[in-house]
C-alpha cells in the first residue's frame, strides 16, 4: 500500500469537511473493495476517512411507504433485517447473494453503490426499484446516479447517506454468479408494479453484463408490459458487442445469460403471484 | 504474492498510530503503521500465527477472524478498523487445554487434512451458528462455506463435523471469548 493519513471522523459534516481539505482522499467504508485495490496498489488517496463511525448511517427504517437503508449497512444487515424481509424480499435476498458471510459482514450498501463496479448487484436494484440515493447535501434519483464504469454522480468530496426505495408492486433478482469471484456475470432485477392498483409498469435492471455499466433493458420491458411471462423474452437479445467479453465469457455468451437470468426472474415474480 | 506493507523502503510509512483492542480477551495496545492489515497486526505483532494467509485476496477464508463476534476477512481489514474491538482468533476459541466444541467436531469427524484451512473454518462455522443456530442442514453449511476454501479435499468431512460442532455448542455452556 502507498501511504495515507487515516481519520475516523464522527459526523458526517466532518467527513465531507476531512474530503473536502484533502483533495486526494477517500471514504472507506467496508473496505472490501478499496482495501483489496490498495493493497495492489491500484489507488494511492492521501487519506481514508473511515464513516464506520456514522453508526446512525446503519439504520434500517419504514417511512411514508419507502424502505430507506442507511449507506453502513452491511449486505449482512439487510439480509437478516426483518424490515427488509418483509417490506422488499428481493432486496434481502440480493443482498445475500454478494461475496460470502465474512465479505456480507464488512461490505456495504452505500460502499457498492459509490463504487459502482460494473458487476456489483446493489445498482440493478436500485435502477429497478427507482431508488433515490440521499447524500449529504442532495438527493440522486438512481437513473441519474450510476454514470459509467466505476462512475457515479457523486462529487468527490461527497458522501451517501441513505439510499431510499419506494415500496409497492414486487421485485426478483437472478444472478449467474462467477464461481471464483461471486460477482455477477449477468445478474437482473424485474420489478413489476402492483397490478391490483393499476400499475402496469415494469422495470429491468441489468448488470455484471454492459460494458457501461448497469443498465435498463427497454427492449425487455416493452415485450413485459405487453405480456407478462418468460415467453415475452423469448425473441429479444442483446447486442453481443455491448456486452462485456472476457475470460470468463464472451459477448454473445454474456447476452445470452442476461435473457436466461429475466427470464427467471419473471418466473420467479410469476410463481410468487400465483 | 502481493507486497507486503513493510517490504519496501522506497515507500515512506504512513503515520504510526496507537490502537488500542481485546485480543482472545486481553487488552493490546501497539503502535503500528496505518497500513498494517489486521491480519499482519495478529501474526507479525502479536505472533498469533494461527490465523493464516492463503490467497490474500479475500477468497480463500484462511484468514477469517472474529471482530465483535462476527466473521471477517483479517486480510481485507485494516488494524486501525478494529480499533476499539474485541478480536477472537482460533488461539482464543480453546478454554485451557479443552477443546471448543466446534474443535472437537473437527478433531472427531476428521474435518481436515493438511490443516492450513481448517483455524478459518472453524471461525466461520462458529459464525454460522450465531445466524443460524446449532441445528445446521448440509445444504446451509456448503452454503455458507463459499468463502472458505479448503484445496487438500472434499467438503464433505468439514461439513460433516461442522453439522455436529453446531449441536455440540447447542448443548454446551459457552465456550471460548469472544
Amino acid at each position: 500500500m502507498f501511504a495515507f493519513t487515516y481519520h475516523r471522523p464522527d459526523t458526517v459534516t466532518a467527513a465531507v469537511d476531512l474530503l473536502r481539505a484533502h483533495e486526494e482522499a477517500k471514504p472507506l467504508a467496508g473496505g472490501q473493495t478499496l482495501i483489496a485495490t490498495l493493497k495492489q496498489r491500484l489507488a494511492a488517496p492521501s487519506d481514508l476517512v473511515d464513516l464506520s463511525g456514522l453508526p446512525a448511517l446503519r439504520a434500517i427504517t419504514l417511512a411514508d411507504g419507502r424502505l430507506i437503508i442507511g449507506a453502513i449497512a452491511r449486505h449482512a444487515d439487510v439480509e437478516a433485517s426483518p424490515t427488509v424481509r418483509e417490506s422488499l424480499p428481493a432486496l434481502a435476498a440480493l443482498a445475500g447473494l454478494i461475496g460470502d458471510p465474512a465479505v456480507r459482514n464488512r461490505g456495504t450498501l452505500g460502499g457498492s453503490i459509490a463504487n459502482n463496479d460494473p458487476s456489483a448487484d446493489y445498482p440493478a436494484a436500485c435502477l429497478a426499484l427507482a431508488a433515490t440515493i440521499v447524500t449529504d447535501r442532495r438527493e440522486i434519483a438512481a437513473a441519474d446516479f450510476f454514470t459509467g464504469l466505476f462512475e457515479t454522480a457523486l462529487e468527490p468530496d461527497e458522501i451517501v447517506v441513505q439510499v431510499s426505495f419506494p415500496l409497492g408492486g414486487e421485485g426478483a433478482y437472478e444472478k449467474f454468479r462467477n464461481p471464483a469471484s461471486r460477482y455477477a456475470m449477468a445478474g437482473v432485477f424485474v420489478w413489476r408494479g402492483d397490478a391490483s392498483l393499476g400499475e402496469t409498469g415494469v422495470r429491468v435492471a441489468v448488470t455484471g453484463a454492459g460494458q457501461g455499466g448497469v443498465f435498463r433493458w427497454s427492449e425487455a420491458e416493452a415485450a413485459l408490459a405487453g405480456a407478462f411471462n418468460p415467453a415475452a423474452l423469448e425473441s429479444l437479445g442483446l447486442p453481443a458487442d455491448e456486452m462485456i467479453a472476457d475470460i470468463h465469457g464472451g459477448g454473445a455468451y454474456r447476452a445470452h445469460l442476461v435473457r436466461e437470468m429475466a427470464r427467471r426472474a419473471v418466473a420467479r415474480l410469476m410463481a410468487a403471484a400465483a | 504474492m502481493q507486497p507486503n506493507a513493510f517490504d519496501d523502503a522506497s515507500f515512506p510509512y504512513s503515520p504510526a498510530r496507537a490502537l488500542s483492542l481485546t485480543v482472545n480477551g486481553s487488552a493490546v495496545s501497539v503502535t503500528a503503521d496505518v497500513r498494517t492489515l489486521l491480519v499482519q497486526l495478529l501474526r507479525d505483532d502479536l505472533r498469533l500465527t494461527g490465523t493464516h494467509v492463503g490467497c490474500d485476496t479475500s477468497q480463500c477464508g484462511a484468514c477469517t477472524v472474529h471482530v465483535d463476534g462476527e466473521a471477517v476477512k483479517a486480510c481485507a481489514v485494516l488494524a486501525v478498523q478494529a480499533e476499539g474491538c474485541a478480536v477472537l482468533t482460533i488461539e482464543g476459541v480453546a478454554t485451557g487445554e479443552k477443546l471448543h466444541p466446534m474443535q472437537e467436531a473437527f478433531r472427531e469427524h476428521h474435518g481436515l487434512q493438511c490443516g492450513f484451512c481448517t483455524p478459518g473454518m472453524i471461525l466461520s462455522a462458529m459464525d454460522m451458528v450465531r445466524r443460524h443456530g446449532p441445528v445446521l442442514d448440509e445444504t446451509t453449511v456448503r452454503a455458507e462455506l463459499e468463502g472458505n476454501i479448503c484445496r487438500c479435499t472434499g467438503y464433505h468431512n468439514i461439513v460433516t463435523a461442522i453439522v455436529a460442532g453446531a449441536r455440540a455448542m447447542g448443548a454446551a455452556p459457552a465456550h471460548g471469548v469472544d
